[in-house]
């Protein structure tokens, strides 16, 4: 376990009776959110900072949920003491989205009406649903404005919709790697996902948990697309090369050769597919190919972002092609045209779309200052 | 706080919208935004400068001014402020322009080429100048427009720019007269207060 972390977490449940209609007119009568919390709510309530997770995300961002525990939670390098954000001075709050498969209602639980679970008959979300849903957490929480929303890539969409649908609850939002919306290339790759998933046998049209099967191959293939877009050309170049695990490249050698990015992608693919649920992808993907910032605005974003009352740090990294810098600029432009007070940098970094996750000097510096000043409004 | 940006300051209404093209780490704009209560927005491309200037609570804005400023809106800010980065962009002429096609007024301030010391120096050495003002070599050096005053102002009337207020600083406080009197030998650093 290293030094600076938040130490050992334990998620927390919170039910919600109230009956929430979603964006594509449904209603879930009740859902729970499972979400663990960092650092200690100030007694005006003024510190508290919502943190936002990606597509394959969940609550478990920072710490450890026990002292074996060999990895700590997907944004440690962000969220600690001495941290950007400082849990010595923040109250933290991360969920897993409704719709997740990580505990809080989604396609793994049991649907009421049926006693079965959900399965591919769980709602279709929007990104709209998880601000509403977050917003009851806040006010479960006793939370009336967040010190800051904060996310990258999926995260960041979601923090840009807190800012629309709840202006007064949110002073600063943090976009990070993120964009207004997908390109047609972004959904082409998400397609290529879910079809991945769906053209497995054990996916029985997305009831396999009840007949006792998993679209594991289709699930693990679905993520080796997915983790090639989250990279960069040069960071697959530094970390694999050409380089072969067996075989060779020799003449005359009959065994096929084998690279270590193919077995790198095949780990990755079993790993994910293991602890990830099928129709929790499907859902996500589609929330994201969904997701128009500034559709209902007259596809405006410079209108879109009037609405807003906030502050925004918005960055990117150089070698994303997933969110290329440019998607962030789209951002930066329209919150400039928008007259909204915004702070924004291009971070060099090897590591592409992943870089947000990762401990780059320039970001923890540049986050670390923006969050001092979050701080200083508190 | 540089000289020229105490004298900068007069210029500029309290509560007003401000951009710094060039901002470095930030220290005019907090002066502005404490003493003036300007929104100010900076732009700058320097990793450290820009951290530096957000570690300040400032909104600071990654941009290169040589790849443009057309995604700011016409006439979205009250002043715009570029302060001795005039000779270091590539289109000097073009960044006046639109400075003033996004600010109501531009602020202008640049390092005087024709100073008696500049000529002092090419004159006797035959070699660019090199000074606590201008600490570059010429073939490593950020500077790859100078200008002197009598340049600034022909290209102002060339373009119809209007010279609203100017203000010539010398090298030494005391000596202001100088530098009013015959800008063009004895002002290091010029300050003009611009519009359409």
């Amino acid at each position: 376990m290293k030094t600076s972390t938040v130490g050992i977490v334990a998620p927390q449940r919170a039910r919600f009776e109230e009956p929430l209609t979603l964006a594509c007119g449904r209603v879930l009568a009740t859902y729970e959110l499972v979400y663990e919390t960092y650092g200690t709510l100030n007694s005006a309530r003024s510190n508290a900072i919502l943190v936002c997770h990606a597509l394959s995300g969940h609550h478990h961002a920072a710490g450890y949920h026990s002292a074996d525990d060999r990895k700590p939670g997907w944004w440690d390098e962000c969220i600690g003491p001495g941290k950007p954000i400082d849990t010595n001075h923040f109250f933290v709050v991360s969920l897993n989205n409704l719709g997740g498969c990580h505990g809080s209602t989604g396609p793994v639980s049991i649907n009421p009406n049926t006693a079965a679970p959900w399965g591919p008959d769980f709602p279709s979300l929007r990104v709209r649903d998880w601000v509403h849903s977050q917003a009851r957490l806040a006010d479960l929480l006793g939370i009336d404005c967040w010190a800051a929303v904060v996310g990258g890539s999926l995260g960041g969409m979601q923090a840009m919709r807190w800012a629309l649908l709840y202006p007064q609850r949110l002073r600063h939002c943090v976009v990070i790697a993120s964009a207004l919306r997908l390109s047609a290339q972004n959904i082409a790759f998400n397609e290529i996902a879910r079809q991945a998933i769906q053209a497995d046998p054990d996916f029985a049209e997305g009831h396999y948990l009840t007949h006792n099967t998993l679209p594991a191959k289709g699930l693990a293939l679905a993520r080796m697309v997915g983790h090639i877009t989250y990279l960069s050309d040069d960071a697959m170049a530094n970390k694999f090369g050409r380089d072969l695990r067996s075989g060779s490249l020799e003449l005359g050698e009959e065994e096929i050769a084998e690279f270590q990015v193919q077995s790198y992608l095949r780990y990755q693919g079993s790993q994910f597919s293991g602890s990830f649920d099928a129709n929790t992808y499907i859902l996500m993907t589609q929330a994201l190919d969904f997701f128009d910032l500034a559709r209902e605005y007259g596809d405006d974003p410079v209108a879109a972002f009037r609405s807003a009352q906030c502050s925004f740090l918005v960055l990117s990294f150089s070698t994303d092609w997933r969110f290329s810098p440019s998607r962030s600029r789209e951002i930066v432009d329209a919150l400039i045209a928008a007259d909204r007070p915004v702070t924004y940098a291009e971070i060099e970094a090897d590591e592409g779309h992943d870089a947000f996750l990762m401990p780059i000097p320039r970001y923890l510096a540049l986050f670390t200052a923006y969050m001092q000043r979050v701080r200083g409004d508190c | 706080m540089r000289l020229d940006l105490t004298h900068i300051q007069r210029w500029i209404e309290p509560g007003s919208r401000v951009l710094d093209l060039g901002c470095g780490n930030g220290e005019f704009l907090q002066r502005l935004a404490k003493e003036r209560q300007v929104r100010g927005l900076g732009l700058e491309i320097d990793p450290d400068k820009i951290t530096n200037a957000v570690s300040r609570g400032l909104d600071i804005v990654e941009q290169d001014m040589d790849a443009g400023l057309d995604n700011f809106p016409d006439q979205s800010f009250d002043t715009v402020v570029m302060a001795h980065a005039l000779q270091a962009v590539h289109y000097p002429d073009r960044v006046l322009e639109e400075m003033l096609r996004i600010g109501r007024q531009g602020i202008v301030t640049f390092p005087n080429f024709a100073h008696w010391r500049c000529r002092l120096y090419l004159g006797s050495r035959g070699r660019m100048p090199v000074s606590r003002f201008m600490p570059y070599n010429w073939y490593d050096t950020p500077n790859i427009h100078f200008c002197t005053v009598t340049d600034f102002e022909a290209l102002c009337e060339e373009r119809g720019i209007r010279i609203l207020a100017r203000d010539m600083v010398g090298n030494t406080l005391r000596r202001p007269l100088l530098a009013s009197a015959w800008p063009n030998l004895f002002a290091v650093t010029a300050i003009y207060l611009i519009s359409r």
